[in-house]
């Protein structure tokens, strides 16, 4: 089986993404109006908001799984499309139950009618620690173990570009940490966005983090806490960050 | 296994009822045969039966096999077309209360005494069921499922075809399991109706021969032989369904099959 490692695997180049002047209205009520937002290249960046409060519906956007509003801008920062760039990991696994483990990870390949890299496949299950489960289908496994099947499934599709739907919301605390270390770790370089309404995994995983909170939603000024990611759950100075965070996602943080 | 064991018993007190009713009542065989007398004519007049039976069999596998084809093809077909699938939809809907029986004479005026016009009733009966279930089934893909292939082919060009093919095609699997379910159960009913209205050869044709001389013990061997077949079918085609979509949870079995209730019990 071939190992992955950062030497003799060469990363797709980082590409920041700008978004500027994102729009949304639904059933009539605007979700948020006029959102501008910045990837930088190569950086995990967290959007942190209350439930509902459309930071989903602002990722799907960047995703183009939603209508784009036509006042909506979204370049990328080597100015080409950014069709086909993007991968994207929801909240549930979407682990497809007819497919075994492996060919799950390998269904982008599929969808596109390319020769399947199963090598590739095998290796990257193995780091998530399923290799093996390779064989089994999805509804046998726990609910980590798809989280990470789909997480392998979303590193196979070797994009630079992540869109995270709050990737470990339904996992219970400890395989959520773990997860989220493992994430961190594997994202590489890649430009990630992952939306998030947990603070503390906000302030483990993100270089930077925004908060999205109001109606209608409106982003408050980045917070970048010091060191790298995945920062230790058990550092006192996250505490602090933690307590601010809480605080503007109360809604009475301080809109730029 | 219990299961299996209350079946048998069931049916021999089923028997046991009907041979109770045929003694106390002491009716002559040509009204009312009893289950000793029927397994005495079905042994002596075996080699007849399973002649009749045979072609009855090929009627509903052909019948079936047409059905199911030609359903599966046409719902595929519908659901890669939105604007076909928005006119046709609706009509397959009501399709299946449509007495299609009611076409039987006009198939034997139009395909003769032959096989041809029993398979065609078979076939039309069951088209229905597989048609709309697997149609049904394609309409009600997993959102997020598409969302993940939409951002996996992006850019690419095949994918509304890809999207068919690698998930609503496979998603859509165990609702096409259940139609097909219903059509096992109703493919021996075309075959038999066809052979009602006009044939030469078969169950049907041998149950209204019997009928006629007043042989209803070989009546009744007929119609438990079709009723053998009926079940035997059906429990082959669930087995293999069973067996091909292993991902499909047994707690979720075809909606309005005899194998829903059986299972749950």
């Amino acid at each position: 089986m071939v190992a992955i490692t950062q030497d003799d695997y060469v990363w797709p180049a980082a590409v920041g993404l700008t978004l500027r002047g994102a729009s949304l209205d639904y059933d009539g009520r605007s979700v948020f109006r006029d959102l501008d937002l910045d990837l930088p290249a190569g950086e995990i960046t967290c959007l942190l908001g209350p439930s509902g409060v459309g930071k989903s519906s602002l990722l799907r956007l960047i995703a183009g799984l939603a209508p784009t509003a036509t006042a909506t801008a979204l370049t990328a920062s080597d100015g080409a499309p950014l069709e086909g760039r993007i991968a994207y990991m929801d909240q549930r696994d979407l682990l497809y139950p007819w497919l075994t483990v492996v060919d799950n990870v390998l269904l982008g390949s599929r969808l596109r009618g390319e020769t399947p890299d199963r090598d590739r496949a095998l290796a990257l299950l193995e780091h998530v620690g399923l290799a093996d489960r390779a064989a089994d289908r999805p509804q046998v496994l726990s609910g980590g173990m798809r989280q990470r099947a789909a997480l392998a499934r979303t590193l196979m599709e070797d994009r630079p570009i992540v869109l995270m739907d709050e990737p470990f919301s339904s996992l219970d605390a400890l395989t959520r940490l773990k997860l989220q270390d493992l994430a961190a770790e594997l994202l590489g370089d890649r430009t990630v966005l992952l939306v998030t309404h947990d603070p503390l995994e906000a302030l483990r995983v993100g270089h930077g983090i925004h908060v999205l909170s109001g109606a209608p939603a409106v982003l408050h000024t980045p917070l970048r806490p010091a060191g790298l990611p995945p920062r230790d759950a058990t550092d006192m100075s996250l505490h602090a960050r933690y307590a601010d965070l809480l605080h503007r996602l109360g809604g009475g943080g301080t809109t730029p | 296994m219990s299961q299996l064991f209350r079946i048998v018993v069931t049916v021999a007190g089923l028997l046991l009822v009907w041979q109770v009713i045929v003694s106390l009542n002491e009716l002559p065989p040509y009204i009312l045969p009893g289950p000793l007398l029927v397994l005495e004519t079905w042994v002596a007049r075996a080699d007849t039966i399973a002649r009749h039976a045979g072609i009855t069999l090929i009627e509903i596998l052909l019948g079936f096999a047409l059905g199911s084809g030609l359903g599966a093809i046409s719902a595929v077909l519908i659901g890669y077309h939105n604007s076909v699938r928005r006119w046709l939809f609706p009509v397959l809907v009501i399709a299946p209360s449509i007495p299609f029986f009611a076409l039987a004479p006009l198939l034997v005026l139009w395909l003769g005494y032959g096989i041809a016009s029993k398979v065609t009733m078979a076939a039309i009966i069951i088209f229905f069921p597989v048609t709309a279930s697997l149609l049904d089934g394609l309409r009600r893909t997993e959102p997020g499922w598409l969302d993940l292939a939409r951002t996996m082919t992006a850019g690419h060009g095949r994918g509304r075809w890809a999207e068919l093919r690698h998930v609503r095609i496979p998603a859509a699997l165990p609702a096409l399991a259940s139609g097909l379910r219903v059509a096992a159960a109703v493919a021996p009913i075309g075959a038999v109706v066809g052979e009602w209205v006009g044939s030469s050869a078969g169950l049907g044709y041998l149950m209204l021969h019997a009928n006629g001389r007043m042989q209803i013990d070989l009546l009744f061997a007929a119609l438990l032989t079709l009723a053998a077949i009926a079940v035997g079918l059906y429990f082959t085609v669930d087995a293999v369904l069973r067996r091909a979509l292993p991902w499909q949870p047994d707690s979720l079995p075809a909606e309005g099959s005899p194998a829903s209730n059986a299972s749950t019990r």
